[in-house]
């Protein structure tokens, strides 16, 4: 008992735990439609005619599919913690970025090229341009005019999707050129958006680990009055923790939009600012702001992933399975309660009492 | 003497608000008659076809104002129409009456809300995440109730078919066209039901205990509690509410859409939650009428008529308009708060 | 039942996890009497009223009510209300977006025979209720224009009208200037005549002799007895209190010194903050200790604010060691070797969250900036030190801050800002709220630093206090500064001055 409680309050215990029933409902559904029950787990090399040898197997798919999310779950991190609120913009800053990108690289009203009108590197920096912009843009009304998060990224929430549509002219360009689809491909063997991820993960690691970022944002997310009482600028450094939401959600945007070599406006980053803030209450961490764990949002993000991946194994279609990413959000949040919580603590109480009186 | 000054001044801001609302309202439709005069926009008829384009969203409206004045939010009102729309349109074609179907639409819907709701109230989950898990919810049970888009013909049912093409004249502000016929103004029956919903809402948030109450669960949560109110069952009530005017509101919605489809009112969240805001319902809570959130859907529904009637802009722009709208709006208000902080310092 | 008793509670006995907070107390309260309920922090008042209130669940014990039968055992502030028990807390539990009517009658609102809320009705019934009890308001306001503690009345006329026997008053004084409290004291003898019992909970001992017909003691949670106020001098309330005759409450005051020659650390010239402050000069010399008297709302927080950059200074400027400097945000003043520990802890003070180690080392992390981390060695190491230097009672420094005491608490706050090691150091109220053993060690840590040669600004409701730490004081009033008092610092001296020409 004792034990269990211990590990009940790691603070991944969360993460994994849900990682680990989504792995155990794969392995049981392999094993009754009769497959290897462990072909969840199996990674293989190989051949294709359009990217050479690559690695292959369920497990590289949820990580290679999921990195969108893990990079998402970095910023929104961080946002959470900061200003105790959630940035609902990501996924159409994703999708504005993106737009950008591809209109920079065909021109203008162009619809479809194999050519890039100006270097990639222009590309992507306009994408990562845009994407600190609309960071900025959320961070100053958060942080100067001290509007609630979500309200103040609902404007953009709205706003930058239609903005993409109107810079793309209405259109879904696509851009089939080999040195932008490469973003999405393959480096060698191994996907390409898994590496970005792990730089990304990496550098903000290296960072929370380095510096005092990690405890400024903790501290300010607590009692942000507080802080700047002790020196810290709470207004710089909630600011601070948009732009890197802004720069994730756009180095999210040119992942999505490689894959499919094209800038689909409506479609690039759909529902995936749920995804991210998802990860970050699936990774155990508080929507109040506050501490955080970075670790645990990205566990969180590859989960969300494995269970997307999961149910369309399961031969769910992808425009029902929300259905079951909901009754999931609700169950999780539900044991997380505060008030549920309480009432399984009394209930146990109870129970116990009862035994001690039959003893 | 020195306090009842004081008091005055803030009771200005509070319907200053309101008052710019509907400054800009009347501005931007005398705007849009000047421009597109020529395209029949000051026709009382433009006025009409807003209502009865917008009736659904003035019932979605009208819950997420009540939902707001509690200091919370309800992002699930889009998907929950896309479902109530796809029930009413598979049901009806598998033989089912329009009465009793509507009836099951209402039904699901005060369901829905209990559930939001009790998410909400009792286990104090954070309104937005609820909701969030309600959108996903609706929008992927659209799609299992039935993935194709499914339309309401007269034949599938004849009375619904009645009620979407029932004309109700209006005896005044007809105009004779260039035939020399008289042109009656007509609205649908939608909007007689959402102008229903929206007095009997303006009531029940004025005049009734229950109203009275989501204002002081918003103003201040621990407060209501101290003063023996029940703030758990005041919210799961407003969600509940929220959810059934909403369902109405599908109701409304698949009389002008005659369909069912799972891509149905994507964003109609955000234009009812815009609708609020710009009427002066301020996202923390306590503050904010129905009336204001009324003009909020007459802003957003003459951006879109002018951005039609032109014909040349970009689809986007609505909501490229309706966004840049909400942010004044909200800056105004983190003004307004700001200024009502100092000077209760 | 005695005569006149209303209520009694006997044998309250409550546990937390590992803290007995409640040991069989005692509580009577007579018809129609103002009974203090007197203990430093952690004696258990806070627990009792929210075992008569029924927020909390006491284990053991019989509450009685006059007019009840049997034992009472309360389990929401509704049934609290419904047996005549309403409380009125410090932070006024009333909606503010609300009218002052709305206010008193939400929840219980007349109704007409639509069942439609009776509008008229409550406006003229609240009017005058108000009348009644001597408050001019304007009922059909929103309570948000008024004042603190019009608001705490609107407050009080709730509870009254809602027919209650027992009024609990929680540290009701402790945001309002003299003026209000007096107001509210008024109040408060007006419904002892109408033969409502009070129990009065306060910090201010001033106060319970100004009002308040019996006392009650609480120690660590136990009773320690109740008194008539005529039998219990001051001194014995705080022997009660402390379960010791207090020595430490005697002079601590160092010898007077001429500061003229030291030195200056601070000299601030013109400086103002629009709405607050007046455009004021100070100087401060090394190691003085300079006190600001004046009543809450004078600007005296204001005026220390506004040298920090906690609220930027609009004109004038500043000299800090004899050089100019700009300061617009509290880091600049850090960097400048200053300090402040703010007056509301809870706000402003400290970082709920976070552990006593990072609460301690978090200023002088700021005051490095982000990119030279302390490592985490060098933080306990800090830690350590400054938890056994100002006694800081945790279970260990990687206690999160906020399951201390106030007092404790109050002593992180402190070690963050020695840890940084500051010339100038701001001290807001910081024995507010706490009890007076750690009060006492508080002072005394001031004029050691003043030894230490530090310059220390001190801002205190209790003059007293001041008298004993402080070198000189400056008097503000209206935002203003009035004048200042360097030698023959006397009570009567600083009363006089603070409260000018118009004194009583």
């Amino acid at each position: 008992m004792k034990t269990w409680n211990k590990i009940k309050s790691w603070p991944l215990f969360l993460p994994v735990l849900a990682l680990l029933i989504v792995m155990a409902i794969n392995i049981i559904h392999d094993a009754a439609t009769g497959a290897n029950p462990l072909s969840f787990f199996m990674i293989s090399l190989r051949n294709t005619t359009t990217s050479g040898t690559i690695l292959y197997g369920r497990i590289i798919d949820i990580i290679n599919r999921g990195s969108e999310v893990a990079i998402l779950a970095i910023g929104m991190t961080l946002v959470v913690s900061a200003s105790a609120g959630t940035d609902i913009s990501v996924g159409s800053v994703m999708s504005l970025c993106a737009s950008f990108m591809c209109m920079m690289l065909a021109g203008y009203g162009v619809s479809s090229t194999t050519t890039l009108a100006v270097p990639l590197i222009v590309g992507l920096l306009c994408a990562i341009v845009m994407g600190l912009v609309c960071g900025a843009f959320n961070g100053t009304l958060v942080a100067h005019l001290s509007i609630q998060p979500m309200v103040a990224t609902l404007i953009l929430y709205s706003a930058a999707r239609a903005i993409g549509l109107l810079l793309c002219n209405d259109l879904i360009v696509y851009v089939r050129n080999p040195s932008f689809a490469f973003i999405g491909a393959f480096l060698g063997p191994i996907p390409t958006p898994i590496i970005i991820t792990a730089i990304c993960i990496i550098v903000v690691s290296l960072m929370l680990k380095k510096t005092a970022l990690g405890m400024y944002i903790q501290s300010v997310g607590i009692n942000a009055k507080a802080s700047r009482i002790a020196g810290l600028n709470s207004k710089l450094l909630i600011f601070l923790a948009y732009m890197l939401c802004g720069l994730f959600a756009a180095i999210a945007g040119i992942v999505a939009s490689s894959r499919i070599t094209s800038a689909d406006s409506n479609n690039i980053g759909l529902y995936l600012e749920m995804d991210a803030i998802l990860s970050v209450a699936l990774g155990g961490n508080s929507l109040g702001g506050g501490k955080f764990n970075l670790a645990g949002s990205i566990i969180g993000a590859y989960t969300i992933q494995a269970i997307t991946t999961t149910l369309y194994a399961l031969g769910v279609s992808s425009i029902q399975a929300p259905v079951y990413k909901a009754i999931i959000v609700v169950i999780i949040v539900v044991i997380e309660a505060p008030p549920f919580k309480a009432f399984m603590n009394r209930w146990s109480a109870s129970r116990a009492a009862a035994k001690g009186v039959r003893a | 003497m020195k306090e009842n000054v004081k008091a005055k001044k803030s009771f200005n801001s509070n319907t200053l608000l309101l008052l710019i609302t509907i400054a800009l309202f009347i501005v931007l439709y005398a705007g849009g008659c000047i421009a597109y005069g020529s395209k029949g926009f000051t026709h009382f008829q433009t006025f009409l076809n807003i209502l009865i384009t917008n009736a659904g969203l003035i019932c979605v409206a009208c819950g997420m104002t009540c939902v707001m004045l509690t200091g919370g939010i309800d992002i699930s009102v889009g998907a929950l129409i896309a479902m109530d729309c796809m029930m009413l349109a598979v049901g009806m074609s598998n033989g089912i009456g329009a009465v009793p179907m509507a009836l099951l639409v209402l039904i699901v819907g005060i369901v829905f809300g209990i559930v939001q709701g009790f998410l909400v109230g009792y286990l104090e989950i954070q309104p937005f995440i609820v909701s969030m898990a309600g959108m996903f919810f609706c929008r992927g049970m659209t799609a299992v109730i039935c993935t194709d888009q499914v339309s309401i013909t007269q034949e599938i049912s004849p009375t619904f078919y009645a009620w979407a093409n029932a004309k109700i004249i209006v005896p005044f502000g007809g105009y004779t066209n260039n035939k020399g016929k008289y042109m009656a103004p007509y609205v649908r029956p939608g909007v007689i039901v959402a102008l229903l919903v929206l007095i009997i809402i303006f009531i029940v948030l004025r005049y009734t205990k229950f109203g009275r109450s989501l204002y002081a669960v918003g103003g201040s949560e621990t407060s209501a509690a101290m003063m023996g109110l029940n703030v758990k069952a005041i919210k799961m009530k407003a969600y509940m509410l929220s959810s059934f005017l909403c369902s109405i509101g599908g109701i409304c919605y698949c009389l002008n859409t005659m369909a069912g489809s799972v891509s149905q009112a994507t964003g109609l969240e955000m234009d009812a939650i815009s609708s609020a805001v710009i009427g002066g319902t301020l996202l923390t809570g306590g503050v904010g009428n129905v009336i204001g959130s009324f003009f909020g859907v007459l802003i957003n529904g003459t951006i879109s008529s002018i951005v039609k009637t032109n014909g040349k802009l970009a689809s986007s722009w609505p909501n490229i308009l309706t966004a840049a709208l909400l942010f004044v709006f909200i800056v105004i208000q983190s003004l307004f708060a700001a200024l009502r902080a100092r000077r209760s310092k | 039942m005695e005569e006149n008793v209303v209520l009694t509670a006997r044998g309250i006995t409550m546990t937390f996890p590992g803290v007995k907070a409640l040991d069989n107390v005692d509580l009577t309260l007579r018809k129609g009497e103002i009974h203090a309920l007197m203990g430093e922090n952690g004696a258990g008042k806070s627990t009792l009223i929210k075992c008569l209130t029924g927020i909390n669940d006491f284990e053991a014990g019989e509450i009685h009510i006059d007019g009840i039968e049997g034992s009472v055992k309360n389990h929401s502030t509704r049934d609290a209300q419904n047996v005549g028990i309403s409380t009125v807390y410090q932070e006024v539990n009333l909606c503010p977006n609300l009218s002052v009517a709305e206010n008193l009658f939400i929840g219980r609102e007349p109704l007409t025979k639509l069942h439609t809320i009776d509008r008229k009705s409550y406006n003229t019934r609240s009017q005058k209720i108000m009348d009644e009890l001597g408050i001019s308001v304007d009922v059909t306001q929103n309570l948000e224009n008024y004042s603190l503690a019009i608001q705490q009345m609107v407050a009080i006329a709730r509870a009254v009208d809602m027919d209650c026997k027992v009024l609990i008053l929680d540290e009701p004084t402790s945001s309002l200037d003299d003026e209000e409290v007096e107001k509210l004291f008024t109040l408060m003898r007006g419904l002892r005549e109408k033969g409502v019992s009070i129990l009065f909970v306060t910090h201010f001992l001033e106060q319970v002799y100004a009002v308040c017909d019996r006392i009650t003691v609480l120690r660590n949670g136990t009773f320690v007895g109740e008194y008539p106020i005529a039998e219990l001098p001051r001194v014995k309330l705080v022997a009660a209190m402390m379960g010791k005759d207090l020595d430490d409450l005697a002079e601590i005051k160092k010898e007077q010194k001429d500061f003229s020659k030291e030195p200056m650390e601070i000299s601030a010239k013109g400086l103002s903050h629009a709405g607050t402050v007046k455009p004021f000069d100070l100087d401060i010399h090394k190691g003085e200790v300079v006190g600001i008297g004046g009543l809450l709302g004078s600007g005296r927080s204001e005026l220390a604010r506004c040298i920090y950059g906690a609220d930027k200074a609009q004109t004038g400027s500043l000299e800090v060691n004899g050089e100019q400097v700009k300061i617009n945000q509290p880091i600049d003043a850090m960097n400048k070797g200053m300090g402040m520990l703010p007056d509301d802890r809870k706000a402003e003070g400290i970082i709920a969250d976070l552990s006593v180690r990072e609460n301690i080392i978090l200023a002088l992390q700021a005051k490095r900036g982000m990119f030279r981390q302390l490592s985490r060695a060098q933080q306990e190491e800090i830690a350590d030190r400054y938890i056994d230097l100002v006694q800081i009672k945790t279970a260990s420094k990687e206690t999160l801050i906020k399951q201390l005491s106030g007092g404790n608490q109050q002593k992180v706050i402190l070690a963050r800002w020695l840890a940084t090691d500051p010339d100038f150091l701001i001290l807001d109220e910081p024995t507010r709220g706490i009890d007076i053993g750690t009060k006492s060690e508080i002072q005394k840590l001031i004029v050691k630093l003043a030894g230490e040669g530090k310059s220390v600004l001190f801002i205190s409701s209790e003059i007293e206090e001041m008298l004993r730490t402080c070198n000189r004081m400056v008097i503000m009033r209206d935002g203003q500064k009035v004048g200042e008092l360097d030698h023959e610092l006397s009570q009567e001296g600083v009363m006089k001055a603070i409260a000018g020409g118009e004194s009583k």
